[in-house]
């Protein structure tokens, strides 16, 4: 009798941080600092699923038509399989297309837009307009040098790319 | 009723603690594992799970690719994705939070195995792998 009530405290204790934990607020939006700053923005999935194999990429970096196509590919995604289950991928594409750079959320993906043609949908961020004229000044042997790797690798130059910090101040390009 | 109350109960918590994946442990997952694969504990192979880890295979642009390719020849130090982003080590001795969520663990042994291998991992590999990682000092 003492385990059975113990075990339906500990059932209805889980219960409720279950029932708190989905009742967090996801991707809410609070302001882009200036312009710089990127919105900060939490959902628990999009950065569980998708910080593994490098930063989790601002959702304002590329429009809705280009998270559709890429979450519509996980499992053959840039020659690596970053499969999900369907509910985990469906809550990550919604939160993206919220946030995208034609969700109207922040001034940086207004900027991103000036450079999109939107029929393309580019799967790369590194690849549109906007990302190759703000880094015009890059040259390609910084590129490939072993301790950037890819221009994937954003952390590599912005120390505070994690944070969707992508200011002047905070860029050191490593040797 | 009652004895159906504690059922329900223990399924609820079991489910609760699969999804916190705090229940599983290497030992546990061996276990699971030696199960599916139909053989005992005992007849999973710590040199197979080596040889699994070391062995370059032909990746899907032809270049060699292995397990150890991204964790590093030893599973105790630091590894780096493709991007550059670090892996923290993969044998529990150096990172106890290795092989303590079974949902996790499946997860990256079906990716990671599609991209190394070309096919999924069977339960006797999986089993041999997580062997040999536990045994890593
Ligand atoms: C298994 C590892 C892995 C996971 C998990 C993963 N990615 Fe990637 N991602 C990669 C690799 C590898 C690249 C290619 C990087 C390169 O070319 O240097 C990449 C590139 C990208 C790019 C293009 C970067 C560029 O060049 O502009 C985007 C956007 C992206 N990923 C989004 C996501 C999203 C969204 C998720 C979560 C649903 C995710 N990734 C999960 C491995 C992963
Ligand atoms: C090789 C180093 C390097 C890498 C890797 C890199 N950047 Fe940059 N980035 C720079 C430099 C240098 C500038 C120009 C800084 C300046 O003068 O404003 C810049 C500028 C920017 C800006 C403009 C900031 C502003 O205030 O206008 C953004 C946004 C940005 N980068 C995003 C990214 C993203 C996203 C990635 C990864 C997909 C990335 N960068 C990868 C070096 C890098
Ligand atoms: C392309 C890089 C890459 C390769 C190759 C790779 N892995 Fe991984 N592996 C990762 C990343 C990234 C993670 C997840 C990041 C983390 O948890 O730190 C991971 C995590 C894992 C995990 C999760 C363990 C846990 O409990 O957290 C297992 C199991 C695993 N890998 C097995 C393998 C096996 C088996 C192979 C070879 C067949 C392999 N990996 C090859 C990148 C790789």
């Amino acid at each position: 009798m003492n385990y059975l009530l113990r075990g339906i405290g500990v059932v209805a204790a889980v219960g409720a941080v279950s029932v708190l934990a989905f009742s967090l607020p996801s991707g809410d939006a609070r302001g882009d600092g200036g312009g710089h700053a990127l919105p900060k923005l939490t959902h628990k999935n999009w950065q569980q699923e998708c910080a593994s194999c490098h930063i989790a990429y601002a959702p304002a970096f590329l429009p809705k038509a280009s998270w559709r196509r890429l979450m519509g590919g996980l499992d053959q995604h840039f020659g690596e399989n970053a499969s999900l289950d369907p509910a985990t991928q469906a809550d990550i594409l919604r939160f993206l297309e919220a946030n995208a750079a034609d969700s109207g959320n922040s001034r940086m993906g207004g900027r991103v837009m000036q450079g999109v043609n939107l029929n393309e949908a580019p799967l790369r961020i590194t690849e549109t307009r906007w990302f190759v004229r703000k880094h015009d000044e890059v040259s390609r042997a910084t590129w490939s040098r072993k301790s950037i790797g890819s221009a994937a690798n954003c952390a590599a130059c912005h120390r505070q790319a994690e944070q969707g910090v992508f200011d002047e101040d905070t860029v050191r390009i490593p040797k | 009723m009652i004895k159906h109350m504690v059922c329900s109960g223990l399924a609820i918590l079991g489910m609760a603690s699969a999804m916190a994946g705090a229940a599983d442990s290497p030992a546990s997952l061996m276990a699971q594992y030696a199960q599916q694969a139909g053989v005992p504990v005992s007849a999973l192979a710590a040199p197979r799970g080596a040889a699994l880890y070391r062995t370059e295979h032909a990746g899907r642009n032809g270049q060699a690719v292995s397990c150890a390719g991204c964790h590093t020849a030893n599973p105790t130090q630091v590894g780096r994705t493709r991007v550059g982003k670090r892996i923290e080590p993969l044998a529990p001795a150096a990172n106890p939070q290795r092989f303590t969520d079974a949902a996790k663990v499946e997860k990256w042994f079906r990716r990671n195995c599609q991209d190394v291998l070309q096919r999924e991992c069977s339960a006797q590999e999986k089993g041999d792998f997580i062997a040999w990682l536990s045994q890593v000092k």
